[in-house]
């Protein structure tokens, strides 16, 4: 990581000239609180970590799990973190950090809603008005959520333009923000976007792969073989990667969402897949220079993926920059893969995961071989912002797990 | 479209520029000639010509629609380079687009193949508003490479330091940003446009101040205010919107442009006498 804020070729700071005094405001705050712990601003960030958001996590021995694959499998109960995901850590340290920066208020935008909730409780917990730009699709599918940041207080203000996605979200908050810029700070909600945000979000999720260090040494005297995490932005992936990244011997996997197919309509600009480490090329969006899904003209792909928070055509910076020195596995499972990972940790350790999630155990269904010895798979948050979206996709489906759904059938159409 | 005319020449004259801004290919291409055309009949003297880009984090509603427009009726950056290659104006026009369209151009990596594309049909500067001072030297290089200029904005956040890298780095015009936020026509004109004209006063390029600027008589506020011209974009999209929501034919919706565009010029050049009276420059 260099001073200018860039990894390799990736990073930077392409935003318009009006919020450049902004992010040079918050780059000054962030090396003097965040990196520098002046005025104490990270003792009391764990502090509230704790007592909030009940920091740190289990790192659970996975018995069924284990014995199918014939591996040891531990599991970073993010899930388990205040909220039920954990996008808390970020939103936590961001929200607290324009705390001490003086500002009045809050803007955020969200994919799944779980940044966006996350967002709505540490500014109700911090006492600072909030606004969450969420896109039409997405609050249609994550309708819980949306209840849920209203009920912290926050306003959620719809996103009609395009797909109505987490892309269209971030730009209408970047919009929000070159307005409103002189006393709002705008929380994203990943690895994405200008310097400072790709390194300071990260340094928040930092907490992840420290506590999976300790609790891996404590348990088993020894890191593990492998790291596996899903991938839409990043974050869960970064906060679990990032105090490993120095540790050659263990593997770090990044599962992105294969969606329906790994194929590209450049004619209607649809990548039905949010594969962007595997799939993307160079190019700059929202901030940064980064993996893209775009056209060959350099248009912003609509990305495709059944779980919302994973579909976004771009990804962090840094990520791509691992992906690149090839120190990151980029991998991806699809649709169906994804909905059978859920479904298999919900019966047999009785763990309802995110559906962002249950792409890291669709992996490891495919490629138990891949992982080792000792594999820890982040947790990254619970399933029950899914549950209209899984009985849907999974009636429509032909999966290749026993899932009786019959129940609905004689539950007298309630459904 | 003949070869490339000089940016700087157009705010020589002794009187305030006026710069429009349409997004070719709104709402089909077409229409978009003709109504590009329009603007200068109305008194062009620079065109800002919008290349659209998917994700236009600095536009305002009125801009994101008309970038809709275009894209849903094919406009593609080879294209664009057709358009204004077939445009009858002798005005200069500068390219107004966002960063990853310039970068992938072409099989070279970074911005030169389509600055050598832009210079060869005839564009004569870029504003990139998605494109900090900080991360313009590639493009800057290669606007050097092809003699073009590149116009940076001048918020009015933008202070000290800042301000000085910019100078280093800006051609053609300045671009002074009327207010915050996203652009739009507004009924009211920001007092923050003459502290940014006050911060930039001994700048030697051109100041042009856009953001928000819907009638005559703001053109003439800013003038006014000491501006060397004058950007007018959503107030001339809204025009194009209005006439492709109703059905109107080209040929009307051309009009109504030529008459706006007339407007706003003579709104400026009322500015300019009314400074010349009040013992400005």
């Amino acid at each position: 990581m260099s001073e200018t804020g860039k990894f390799g070729q990736y990073g930077g700071q392409y935003v318009p000239e009006a919020l450049m005094p902004a992010i040079e405001e918050l780059t000054d705050a962030y090396e003097r609180y965040v990196l520098d712990n002046e005025d104490g601003f990270m003792d009391e960030f764990r502090e509230r970590l704790r007592d909030f958001g009940g920091r740190p996590t289990p790192l659970q021995y996975a018995d069924q799990l284990s014995e199918r694959y014939d591996t040891d499998v531990y599991l970073k109960r993010e899930d388990l973190l205040h909220g039920g995901a954990h996008k808390l850590n970020n939103a936590l340290g961001q929200v607290l950090l324009a705390k001490y920066m003086g500002k009045e208020r809050i803007i955020a935008e969200t994919g799944a809603g779980q940044h966006g909730t996350a967002t709505a409780m540490a500014a109700a917990h911090l006492d600072m008005p909030c606004e969450i730009y969420m896109g039409r699709t997405d609050i249609n599918r994550q309708r819980p959520n949306v209840f849920r940041m209203r009920l912290n207080g926050a306003e959620v203000n719809p996103v009609t333009v395009g797909r109505g996605t987490l892309k269209e979200a971030i730009s209408e908050t970047m919009r929000d923000w070159a307005t409103t810029v002189e006393t709002t700070h705008y929380v994203i909600g990943s690895i994405v976007g200008p310097d400072p945000f790709p390194r300071m979000v990260r340094d928040f999720h930092r907490v992840i792969s420290d506590e999976m260090r300790e609790q891996s040494r404590e348990r088993l005297g020894r890191l593990p073989d492998s790291v596996l995490a899903c991938a839409g932005g990043g974050s869960n992936t970064m906060g679990a990667f990032a105090e490993f990244v120095e540790d050659d011997a263990v593997d770090l996997i990044a599962v992105e969402a294969g969606g329906s197919s790994l194929a590209v309509d450049e004619d209607e600009g649809v990548a039905p897949n949010s594969a962007t480490l595997s799939t993307g090329d160079e190019g700059v969006l929202h901030g940064a220079r980064t993996k893209l899904l775009q056209d060959s003209d350099g248009q912003i792909m609509e990305s495709h993926s059944v779980s919302a928070g994973l579909d976004y055509a771009g990804v962090g910076p840094e990520l791509a920059h691992l992906v690149d020195t090839g120190r990151v596995t980029p991998a991806n499972v699809d649709d169906d893969a994804a909905l059978e990972g859920f479904h298999r940790l919900s019966q047999e350790e009785g763990i309802i995961p995110a559906l962002e999630t249950a792409h890291a155990f669709g992996y490891l269904h495919e490629n138990p071989d891949a992982v080792g010895d000792v594999t820890v798979i982040n947790v990254s948050g619970r399933g029950d912002k899914d549950l209209e979206t899984v009985i849907e996709e999974t009636e429509k489906r032909d999966l290749d797990v026993d899932v009786d759904m019959s129940v609905f059938d004689t539950a007298g159409g309630a459904m | 479209m003949a070869n490339n005319p000089d940016l700087g020449a157009a705010f020589e004259r002794d009187e305030p520029a006026f710069v429009p801004y349409l997004a070719a290919g709104d709402p089909d291409y077409d229409a978009s000639i003709e109504y590009v055309e329009a603007l200068a009949r109305g008194g062009a003297d620079v065109i800002e010509l919008g290349l659209p880009f998917s994700e236009p984090i600095a536009e305002g509603k009125t801009i994101q629609d008309a970038i809709v427009r275009a894209l849903d009726a094919g406009m593609t950056p080879d294209r664009y380079f057709e358009f204004v290659e077939e445009l009858a104006v002798d005005v200069p026009l500068v390219c107004m687009t966002y960063y990853n369209l310039i970068y992938q151009y072409g099989d070279e990596e970074g911005p030169r193949p389509f600055v050598e594309k832009a210079a060869d049909v005839g564009i004569t500067g870029f504003v990139v508003p998605d494109l900090p001072a900080e991360e313009a030297d590639p493009l800057r290089t290669a606007c050097d490479e092809f003699d073009l200029d590149l116009v940076f904005i001048v918020a009015p956040t933008t202070r000290g330091e800042r301000l000085d890298r910019m100078r280093e780095q800006v051609s053609g015009y300045v671009y002074v940003q009327a207010r915050l936020g996203t652009t739009g026509a507004r009924d009211d004109v920001s007092d923050q446009t003459d502290e940014s004209l006050a911060r930039i006063d001994d700048w030697d390029v051109p100041k042009a101040v856009g953001f928000g600027i819907k009638e005559g008589d703001h053109a003439a506020r800013i003038v006014r205010a000491g501006a060397d011209g004058i950007i007018v974009g959503s107030a001339l999209v809204d025009i194009v919107a209005d006439g492709y929501e109703d059905d109107t034919p080209v040929a009307e919706v051309a009009n109504r442009l030529e008459a706006k565009a007339r407007e706003l010029k003579q709104g400026a050049l009322r500015g300019a006498e009314q400074r010349a009276e009040a013992g400005g420059d």
